[in-house]
């Protein structure tokens, strides 16, 4: 409700607004004159002539061994959803930036083959012919069948609009986290229950070659061997080995979740959204494949009835044989789980960016106002976990660490970099391989060590220095790496462990350079490893985390310079550090995931040579971090622009017939930001809802916000009927027909205050003769009318409560109540408003009531207008001092001070009530005598 | 006619801006009392007895222990001023017991179930630290609820009220008849009651249906046809006996002694109350204020409510609150007429209650004297609207509020907006100031 009509973007109703049409169109000559590329599907605000898809979508693909990079899935399942748009190519662009070294084998050292929990790596990618830019998600899946046990997927999320995708990083990321987490969680049991079956079958092969040989030891009594008989014994011992390879593969595949659980931040992933049945259904799966609890391993070991096969020696060429579907290879609850997530993600992201970080502004300003924000506000809104805090429980404990190291170090407050600053460092360095960065290792530490001040300052999350490119189609424009020790390949791992510190580091980093393609490596994030003690102590493998250790005490978590080879280059990258500090200490980013960390200290802010400082002295800053990050670090061209990068193809807005062009700019008219209005209406076909969970909600937002404006265009007395509302006395509709009386309730429910942290004090249908108790529960009630005996009572009892309520009667458009004669519904209900869409007039109506809660915020939280400020001044002078401030400060006039007191008394309420009691319901009234309006 | 006054919504007067509906009890709630500075007892047909917090509506005690409805109770405190006020109550049912109640944990002190008959009256006699129960007999009860004394059976119908009157005497009313009993210390025991009837008086034609004791010198007798007795507490005679109460001139020692035409529902004296001054009745529909010295009703309101008014009570500030069985609850301010009035108040109730032989002499003799006397009148200055029953009962609390309680199971808690609305500051700062929010504020 913070959110003014002019600053939010209009989103598309479906139900095209009916009045609008039957609206006669503008004549010729008033009209707008099209974008002279009308035609051609363009929008003026367009930058690129537009993608080849629609909308945003998600898009799984695999780096499958046999054929390469392929598309598996989008999400929506939609072929018009991804249009024109390549997927195929699509998929070769994103899987080739995969960096996370998956490896598996027969390290040195080690006997078995090893399984490593590698961490999903993040990036963001953008393909410019394409117009397209991409979250992308790699991550890895087990299969027993694959070279080295291991598939690559990632999960992409697409999107035309660029700074929607660099905005929302970390929401998505997060999201995509909790997605991958899930699906990784059902691979980890299908691939055990599959090492299992595989043990079964070795275990029933070994004992018929056992027999076999028997068979044969005692057919032949000749006293020595034959081919045959050694050939069975070597099988026979190769069959032993495997048993013994796929026991300890199976072994650390169960320890896999313990591990994880250890970490006291660790949150394994909830499916919090999931609807009501699957949640419960889940609860019991999330409980029993915990790993921590004793019934874990009954859960591995419980196979339903699974007949051996005889495993052939030779086993199939790996072209022979077909791979696993994504299906196959994860545990079908935990499969529909995951692309149940994925589709709330898609749902989530949709629509205009700006839109969604409206959102958030709105919402994050909201949580502030914790003492007023119940009243005019969704009580599911309220509820709503903020995406900072799923997004740290996913970054993990160490980032904590270090951030509480790095305000200890640095008295400055948190400083991250803006997306400025990342356009900022795009930077051209052409792509090495990682022999040549192995020698570079030398100077890199040294060079690391003399930025080490700065970089533990400004390097929380944001490694904007690793600025490898080379410059042509696709660039990564920011990624974030969860760096783990495990991942190194084969030839790093038979390196002798580097001393330096960073060795281990750098190595990751080169290693998402690898693909020959020309990428843009505009930033690289690496976020924390979240790597297990007892895993580091057991595999000799994790011997490269010692120096991670060392790196994240030393606050050195980044190696800027990566593949060095001539001194331009060095030069070029150290400017743009410089560059990029400055930039960072100056504006407050988006990226921190600490948003409502309060500063630790505003005296000690850091004053930058420019004098741009931006801290406002709040203690809580994330809406302006949100806009500063969103808007500050742009030229106001490009944030606008960003929302047109997904324009769509819509005849029906600029190219469409002249009446529904029309339309659509007269629907904009009432907004004082035309282009965003385009902008949303552009980008997607679908509204964008911020929260999918609210979707239901916006829906009911716009048809209450259309109703109330017909309501108020139909009915001359609405004022006084929406002053009943707002000063607390209930209104009553009264009416024969169902429908009408409760299109009414609901048109007029966005007037009504919350009482409390429970649903709106509405009733939308009542057939039975009301009591006083109704009236102190409900504050708009639909009541029907009717003719017989019932019906007499029930409007006997309306008129004996007369004195509590205001009836309006919706048969013969009649109400009954109060005078009003203040200003303020006026501005809330004008029946001249230019608004004509439901939900801008929401919005409208939102707005005005937040300014009337905050004023009714400051009568109630003002001291010396409720209690005398010496013990001896009479109550009479309170009194007047109170009429006084209503009045003159706070500018009421008339019945308006009647409203403010009645939210006030709401909010006094609502702070004085003991969290564990609930609060009486009581009723307030006056003795004001009714009047009847007629139209 | 109706003439039953109204006062329209426009209630400049009345402070009850705020109700809180009190729900728990399952059926009529008839009992309403006073525990303490803020709490209440109630209790009504479903045997239950709640204790809530006037204040803030809560409630705080829930208490079982009956199985049939309450038919009378009576809060018993400790007279004890040296250990803690410890608070009882006393409740009576139908289904012959009589518990004694700790308010302040809940718990059941102690039951007596030695009852021939429903108790429908208790007393206490805190100068004597006993309580009376009256049934169909009497009996004399301490404080461990041992039973000191009993009459014998009295009648079938039983006491149904008491009250107490000077030098340990009490008037019972059986019926139509006014006991008076004297309690003797017990020549033997020490702690020992005897309880002896003393004096049997049958001056009312109809049942005797309010008791109430003015003064240390005065009680007051109503009856269901009407008459109201007011008799010396000492020597038990009759002081003013009004079957037509309304008839000052009439002197008391003569009764006239008029059978009254309406019907008995419409004149029966349902409740009485008194201050120094004044005996107010509920009589019917109307309420009467009788003036003790003047010996004539002062003033009247013919139709006060749309039905038999239960209950009133005299407020300090002149006011008068009745509750009746319409739902309603009004207040009442008894006003000094300032102009002579251009119709004595008591006249129309010649034609009303149809008098057998009005004497017109006698009456111009009252306007005479009404002439030279203050005039008041009750004026309407509120009126609560919120049962959807009859009003059984109420209870004034002061600067908290006014309790009522009606057949329709509620309980509705009547508070002064205003008030409310500035203590809720108060704790509003106190809260904020405990939380350590507020040191900026000031």
């Amino acid at each position: 409700m913070i959110s003014a009509p002019d600053v939010v973007a209009f989103t598309r109703e479906e139900e095209l607004e009916d009045e609008l049409c039957s609206e006669p169109p503008l004549p010729e000559e008033y009209s707008v004159p099209l974008f002279p590329f009308a035609s051609h599907g363009a929008n003026p605000w367009a930058k690129v002539a537009g993608s080849k898809f629609t909308r945003d979508f998600i898009l799984i693909s695999e780096f499958s061994e046999q054929v390469g990079p392929q598309p598996l899935l989008t999400i929506p399942d939609d072929a018009k959803v991804s249009g024109t748009f390549d997927l195929n190519y699509f998929s070769l662009r994103i899987m080739s930036v995969d960096y996370q070294a998956s490896f598996v084998g027969h390290p040195p050292g080690s006997a078995y083959p090893k399984l490593n929990f590698v961490e999903d790596s993040k990036v963001v990618l953008g393909d410019s012919k394409e117009g397209a830019f991409a979250y992308v998600h790699h991550l890895t899946l087990y299969d027993l069948e694959a070279r080295g046990f291991v598939r690559p997927f990632c999960m992409a999320y697409i999107s035309a609009d660029e700074h929607k995708i660099m905005q929302q990083f970390q929401e998505l990321s997060a999201e995509f986290s909790k997605a991958s987490e899930c699906l990784k969680t059902g691979n980890r049991k299908a691939f055990a229950n599959e090492l299992e079956k595989k043990l079964k079958d070795l275990d029933y092969t070994r004992t018929v070659l056992h027999n076999e040989t028997e068979i044969q030891k005692k057919a032949n009594d000749k006293g020595y061997y034959t081919t045959q008989a050694i050939e069975k014994a070597n099988e026979l011992a190769s069959v032993e080995k495997s048993i013994i390879e796929h026991q300890d593969l199976l072994k650390q595949i169960r320890s896999y979740p313990y591990r994880k659980l250890k970490e006291s931040d660790f949150h394994p992933y909830e499916p919090e959204c999931a609807p009501g049945q699957a949640n419960a259904g889940c609860g019991q799966d999330l409980t029993a494949s915990d790993p921590a609890e004793p019934g874990e391993t009954h859960l591995y070991a419980h196979v339903p009835s699974y007949t051996p096969k005889l495993i052939k020696a030779k086993s199939a060429k790996c072209f022979d044989k077909k791979l696993k579907t994504l299906e196959e290879l994860c545990d079908i609850y935990f499969f529909t789980q995951t692309l149940d997530q994925l589709h709330q993600i898609e749902r989530t992201f949709r629509g205009d960016a700006c839109y969604l970080l409206t959102d958030q502004i709105s919402r994050a300003l909201l949580k502030q106002q914790s003492v007023t924000n119940f009243l005019f506000e969704d009580v599911s809104f309220l509820d709503e976990k903020p995406p900072e805090k799923q997004y740290r429980g996913c970054r993990g404990l160490s980032q904590d660490a270090v951030d509480r190291k790095c305000s200890e170090e640095s008295p400055a407050p948190k400083v991250v970099i803006s997306l400025g600053a990342y356009k900022s460092s795009v930077e051209c360095v052409p792509i090495k391989m990682e022999q040549e960065m192995e020698d570079s290792q030398e100077p890199k530490m040294t060079e690391s060590v003399t930025f080490e001040h700065q970089e533990n300052l400004d390097y929380l999350d944001a490694d904007i220095k690793g600025s490898i490119s080379s410059g042509e189609s696709i660039e990564v424009l920011g990624t974030e790496k969860s760096a783990s020790g495990l991942t190194k390949s084969e030839s790093q791992a038979s390196l002798p462990v580097s001393p330096s510190p960073q060795a281990g580091r750098s190595k990751v980093g080169s290693r998402r350079t690898v693909s020959e393609d020309s990428i843009e490596v505009l930033s690289t994030c690496p976020s924390e490893s979240l790597i297990p003690e007892d895993f580091k102590a057991s595999y000799p493998s994790a011997i490269n985390e010692e120096p991670y250790a060392d790196d994240e005490e030393g606050g050195l978590r980044f190696t800027p310079k990566l593949n060095l080879d001539n001194a331009d280059e060095q030069e070029d990258v150290s400017k743009q550090e410089n560059l990029v500090q400055v930039d960072s200490s100056c504006c407050i980013g988006k990226e921190s995931p600490n948003f409502l960390e309060p500063l630790p200290d505003l005296g000690q802010k850091p004053c930058d040579e420019d004098g741009v400082v931006r801290i406002p002295p709040q203690p809580y800053r994330q809406a302006e971090q949100g806009l500063c990050g969103s808007f500050g670090g742009f030229p106001s061209h490009d944030g606008i622009s960003g929302g047109f990068l997904s324009y769509e193809l819509d005849s029906r807005y600029l190219t469409g017939s002249r009446e529904v062009s029309k339309s659509s700019l007269d629907e904009c008219l009432d907004s004082t930001s035309y282009i965003s209005s385009a902008a949303s209406t552009c980008s997607d076909r679908t509204p964008s809802p911020a929260h999918p969970a609210c979707q239901a909600r916006e829906r009911h937002k716009k048809k209450a916000g259309q109703n109330a404006l017909r309501f108020i265009r139909q009915y001359p007395f609405a004022h006084p009927a929406i002053y009943s509302l707002l000063s607390g006395r209930t209104l009553i509709v009264l009416g024969e027909e169902e429908a009408i009386v409760k299109k009414l309730v609901t048109a007029l429910s966005i007037f009504v205050p919350n009482c409390g942290v429970y649903a709106k004090p509405v009733k939308h249908w009542v057939t039975s003769p009301l009591h006083v108790v109704d009236f102190q529960k409900w504050k708009l009630i639909g009541l029907q009318r009717m003719a017989s005996p019932a019906g007499v009572n029930v409007l006997h009892a309306l008129s004996r409560y007369s004195r509590y309520v205001s009836v309006l009667d919706a048969d013969s458009k009649t109400l009954r109540c109060p005078l009003y004669k203040g200003t303020l519904v006026s501005r809330l209900a004008d029946h001249r408003t230019q608004i004509k869409r439901g939900s801008t007039y929401y919005m409208h109506v939102q707005s005005i009531l937040t300014q009337l809660c905050s004023k009714a915020f400051l009568f109630t939280f003002c001291h010396h207008l409720h209690l005398p400020i010496s013990e001896r001044e009479p109550e009479e002078s309170v009194v007047n001092r109170r009429m006084n401030f209503l009045k003159l400060q706070l500018g009421l006039a008339n019945e308006d001070i009647k409203i403010v007191q009645y939210l006030a008394e709401l909010l006094k309420l609502q702070y004085i009530q003991e969290p564990g009691q609930g609060v009486n319901p009581l009723l307030r009234f006056d003795y004001v005598p009714s009047f009847l309006y007629k139209i | 006619k109706s003439s039953v006054q109204t006062i329209g919504e426009e209630q400049i007067q009345n402070p009850y801006t705020e109700l809180l509906v009190l729900k728990g009890h399952q059926d009529i709630v008839r009992f309403l009392v006073q525990i303490d500075d803020c709490r209440f007892a109630s209790a009504g047909d479903d045997g239950i007895i709640f204790l809530w917090n006037a204040q803030t509506g809560e409630k705080l005690l829930e208490l079982h222990g009956h199985t049939h409805k309450i038919t009378a109770i009576a809060p018993f405190s400790s007279s004890d001023a040296s250990e803690e006020r410890n608070h009882l109550i006393l409740t009576a049912s139908a289904d012959r017991t009589v518990i004694v109640w700790d308010c302040t944990s809940g718990r059941q002190v102690q039951k007596v179930s030695c009852f021939h008959s429903t108790v429908k009256c208790l007393t206490v006699l805190q100068r004597l630290d006993v309580w009376l129960s009256g049934g169909s007999d009497l009996c004399v009860w301490n404080r461990k609820l041992d039973l000191l004394c009993k009459t014998s059976h009295l009648t079938d119908a039983g006491i149904s009220a008491l009250v107490e009157l000077p030098k340990n005497c009490v008037a019972a009313t059986v019926g139509k008849e006014l006991v008076i009993f004297r309690l003797i210390a017990s020549d033997d025991g020490s702690e020992g009651w005897n309880v002896l009837e003393v004096k049997r008086l049958v001056d009312h034609q109809d049942n005797i249906l309010s008791l109430v004791s003015v003064n240390d010198l005065t009680f007051v007798t109503g009856s269901h046809v009407g008459e109201l007795i007011v008799w010396d507490a000492l020597d038990w005679t009759k002081q003013a006996c009004e079957c037509d109460f309304w008839d000052s001139s009439v002197p008391p020692d003569v009764q006239p002694e008029i059978k009254l035409s309406q019907s008995p529902n419409e004149t029966s004296v349902q409740h009485l109350t008194s201050d120094e001054e004044c005996v107010f009745a509920a009589v019917g529909k109307g309420i009467y204020v009788y003036n003790l010295q003047m010996k004539r009703v002062i003033a009247c309101q013919r139709t006060a409510h749309d039905s038999s008014v239960l209950h009133i009570e005299k407020l300090p500030n002149r006011q008068l609150i009745s509750c009746s069985e319409d739902g309603s609850v009004r207040i009442w301010e008894l006003r000094e007429k300032q102009q002579l009035p251009a119709e004595p108040v008591p006249t129309g109730f010649f034609n009303m209650w149809g008098f057998g032989r009005a004497n017109r002499q006698a009456n111009q003799a009252a306007k005479k004297m009404q002439d030279n006397t203050p005039m008041y009148f009750l004026e309407l200055v509120g009126d609560l609207i919120g049962h959807s029953s009859a009003v059984q009962m109420f209870l004034y609390f002061g600067e908290l509020g006014l309790a009522t309680c009606s057949a329709d199971h509620l309980i509705i808690l009547w508070k002064d907006g205003e008030r409310e609305s500035r203590l809720r500051s108060l704790t509003l700062f106190q809260k904020l100031a405990q939380n350590g929010n507020l040191q900026l504020k000031f």
